[in-house]
């Protein structure tokens, strides 16, 4: 099982064609923390069916290092959706990506079918989750709802180049007539306690452009952006490192919480003022990500 | 019976059989270690010197007619002829003068080119026809390559490095009788240039020794320019037999490619990135550093690292070396480096480079890379980044036979530059077309492991366990760095193991000469 579960940092998630094994052996190297191999938008029509058994073959068979591997499907209105799901779960993916999540139906409709296969296969129930993929208005105004559909949902993602196309608009370089999408898919997510990933930065070429969208998509509370192509790994890894100051006052934070369990002490104070439970859990995490970063004691910083 | 067949082998230090002598050629001692010729005190004077011509003052040595020129350099049946591989592919010198002497009936010549370009296919049929009986060379692809492989030489090649290959011509293992010199720019009187001439390929390194030792010179040019050839020669009439104007000596957009252009395939990319992370993590990218990379998009892709951090850290380096590609020639222009010392230019970009830029210096083979004089620059070097095709558990490396076994590289500067750098990166992917690189041990050693620092491919880093002090810089720098073994076994998860291809062990068609002239390995014929 390639579980992502709760806690493992997933900043990156690279895009990789399903139809392209001479790219996924190579997964590992790239240093992505996921990798979402697509059966969706890369994958041409009349080679839906060999991308299919070539990428639930990768799945099962190759060694993916430490990276989180999740698998986007077909949307639920192509005839692809349920055979996608029939031969991918059964693979044991980390995660599958249910693109075009307009209502909570939709994610209850993959909900049920990967609970019967789960069943039928004999595997954990609930064991493959699956990243809601919201790409359009109305799935944006029900971000929330579809965010508690169903128990195995474990992040919402948002697709920018669909969501511009359904909204009338260009996607444009600032990114202005996303600020709304990416508040309220942020918002319910922390709301129903899920990871959430920013769309990809299509231009490839364009360093300057991914870098400011992905410290705007840190910023805001993403946990992690989409890539297109690995070389725009380590730009996103970047817009997630923690803050030094930050970080310091955290690990002071922790150590604070470790004495007071120690001493039974209900109030944590740290530099003479209170911390309430929010803010710990909160340096729990960014301390987790420093380790990312190679920084495990405060001396690293 | 053939000369290859049963000859007297011995064990060297790498456990590799060698002939302890080739009949028809020379007596050999086996390799044993990088610097093991600093022990032995050669004392000798340079053998191979050009000898001393008098000409009468103004002498004519313009022909316009190959087969004169040949027979006034007196050549005969057996002996050797040089050529440069400056043109590369786009050289139409060595085919040209191959067919005259085809034609003029010779047989049994030596051929011992700087190297064989990829495209030079016909030197194959002139092996075939008897016309060459022996070949020396850096390296052998294409048709040569399976030619050699296949067992029709009868007399062994001989690879050598760069500078192995200057150390063979001064001691006399090589004696050039007539080295045909292309020359891009070049006078009545000899006088020529690499970087001028609608041929022109930049650097003319490797062909100022053939001039210098060759018993004839005769410089094959399309481009005769008034005389004084300036405001540039790289190499002076005074070791200049003959002039010999051709319509063509190649074709010059095979001759000065465009630039070579950073990869954008990702597994190069983060190839290049981890070489870079070790070269930043050794310590060694500090103001005054030296720094040799290769022409690939993967090696330029390193250049870029190394730029850039060098722009970050406000570092400027000493010099660059080898090969000289754009890329590097850009760094030089906008200040990363004092000067380029170019014994090879890869691309167009640098062609007339030299001509502009003072501290782009043209230097020979012997200088880049001869373990027998009193220095050379790749014995300076701070860093060098190499390729592989393969490389076995104790780092030794091959870029001569491919995974069929069959001669497919050339050894170029990579023996030379490896046991002078004080880091020596090979950097290779770890599997090519579903072939792992790593192999227990190499089909052909071509430079030592005990030269190779670290072993660099998109999967991981692996370090020579003897450099601990590199191990250490490395894991301090949390860099991926995994043991070669382990490495070996995770690609063989994926890969398989190939069948090892299947050699005639009694009979040698090839021989890995060592740049201090002892035997390396030897090359088998492919059953």
């Amino acid at each position: 099982m390639k579980a992502a579960g709760k806690g493992h940092p997933c900043r990156s998630m690279l895009y990789m064609p399903g139809n392209n094994p001479g790219m996924m052996q190579h997964v590992p190297a790239f240093g992505a923390d996921s990798v979402l191999l697509d059966l969706e938008d890369a994958v041409a029509e009349r080679e839906k069916d060999a991308a299919r058994r070539l990428v639930a073959h990768f799945v099962r068979e190759i060694d993916f290092g430490g990276v989180v591997v999740t698998v986007r499907v077909n949307g639920a209105d192509t005839p692809h959706f349920e055979r996608d799901l029939e031969e991918i779960i059964p693979s044991a993916p980390a995660a599958v990506r249910i693109p075009k999540c307009h209502s909570p139906e939709d994610v209850k409709r993959a909900d049920a079918a990967i609970g019967r296969i789960e069943r039928e296969q004999g595997m954990p129930p609930g064991g493959v989750r699956i990243h809601a993929m919201l790409e359009t208005a109305h799935g944006i105004e029900h971000a929330f709802e579809i965010a508690r559909a169903a128990e195995r949902v474990e992040a919402l993602t948002l697709g920018g180049q669909d969501l511009t196309a359904d909204m009338g608009v260009q996607k444009t370089r600032d990114g202005a007539e996303l600020f709304y999408a990416r508040g309220r898919i942020v918002m319910a997510a922390k709301a129903a306690g899920l990871m959430v990933f920013d769309t990809v930065w299509t231009d490839i070429d364009d360093a300057e452009g991914l870098k400011s969208e992905a410290e705007l998509a840190a910023r805001l509370g993403f946990t992690g952006k989409a890539a297109i192509h690995p070389a725009q790994i380590d730009a996103i890894h970047e817009a997630w490192r923690p803050d030094a100051r930050e970080l310091r006052r955290a690990f002071r934070i922790v150590e604070a919480a470790e004495r007071a369990e120690r001493e039974g002490k209900g109030v944590i104070s740290v530099d003479g003022r209170m911390v309430d439970g929010p803010i710990v859990v909160r340096a729990f995490t960014l301390i987790r990500l420093g380790h990312l970063y190679g920084i495990n004691e405060e001396a690293d910083l | 019976m053939s000369a290859g067949q049963n000859l007297r082998t011995i064990e060297n230090a790498l456990s590799r059989a060698v002939p302890v002598e080739v009949p028809g050629l020379r007596k050999y001692g086996p390799y044993v270690s990088p610097f093991a010729y600093l022990e032995r005190q050669i004392s000798a004077p340079a053998k191979g010197g050009f000898p001393l011509r008098l000409r009468e003052p103004r002498h004519d040595k313009v022909t316009d007619d190959i087969k004169k020129a040949v027979e006034r350099s007196g050549l005969e049946n057996g002996m050797t002829i040089s050529f440069h591989h400056h043109l590369r592919n786009g050289d139409a010198v060595i085919p040209k003068i191959l067919q005259a002497l085809a034609e003029m009936g010779f047989r049994d010549l030596a051929l011992a080119p700087s190297s064989l370009p990829d495209s030079h296919d016909m030197v194959a049929d002139c092996m075939r026809s008897g016309l060459v009986s022996r070949l020396f060379s850096s390296g052998a692809r294409g048709e040569v390559g399976r030619a050699i492989s296949a067992g029709e030489l009868d007399v062994p090649v001989i690879l050598r490095s760069h500078g192995g290959r200057v150390r063979a011509i001064e001691q006399g293992d090589i004696q050039i009788d007539v080295a045909f010199l292309a020359a891009p720019a070049c006078d009545r009187y000899g006088n020529m240039t690499g970087s001028a001439g609608r041929s022109a390929c930049g650097s003319l390194g490797y062909a100022q020794v053939d001039a210098r030792h060759a018993r004839h010179v005769i410089a094959v040019t399309d481009n005769l320019e008034d005389y004084p050839l300036h405001p540039r020669i790289s190499i002076p009439q005074y070791l200049v037999d003959q002039v010999l104007v051709v319509d063509s000596i190649g074709d010059p957009s095979k001759i000065a490619t465009g630039a070579a252009r950073i990869s954008r395939n990702p597994v190069d990319l983060r190839i290049a990135r981890n070489a870079f992370d070790l070269i930043a993590a050794s310590g060694l990218l500090t103001n005054g550093c030296s720094f040799q990379v290769g022409a690939g998009g993967a090696s330029l892709a390193v250049a870029a690292c190394v730029k850039d951090y060098m722009a970050e850290k406000k570092i400027r380096g000493s010099f660059g070396l080898g090969g000289m590609s754009g890329y590097m020639i850009e760094m030089l222009e906008q200040g990363y480096f004092e000067a380029m010392l170019d014994v090879q230019s890869f691309d167009r970009s640098v062609t007339d480079s030299m001509t502009r830029n003072a501290s782009h210096i043209e230097i020979d083979a012997s200088c880049y890379a001869n373990p027998f004089n009193r220095g050379c620059v790749a014995h300076n070097l701070d860093i060098v980044v190499l390729a592989a095709l393969d490389i076995d558990l104790d780092f030794n490396i091959d870029v001569q036979t491919g995974h069929d076994g069959v001669l497919r590289g050339a050894i170029g500067g990579h023996p030379d530059t490896a046991a002078g750098a004080k880091l020596a990166v090979v950097a290779a992917p770890s599997f090519r077309g579903g072939v792992p690189t790593i192999k227990e041990s190499v089909t052909t050693v071509c430079t030592p492991g005990e030269t190779v620092d670290a072993f660099v491919t998109e999967r991981g880093i692996c370090i020579n366990p003897k450099r601990e002090d590199l191990l250490e810089c490395a894991r301090n720098a949390r860099l991926p760095v995994k043991d070669i073994r382990a490495l070996r076994t995770e690609v063989e998860k994926l890969t398989g193991v190939p069948d090892a291809p299947e050699f005639d062990r009694n009979r040698i068609v090839a021989l890995v000469e060592y740049r201090d002239g002892t035997l390396l390995d030897s090359v088998y014929r492919v059953k």
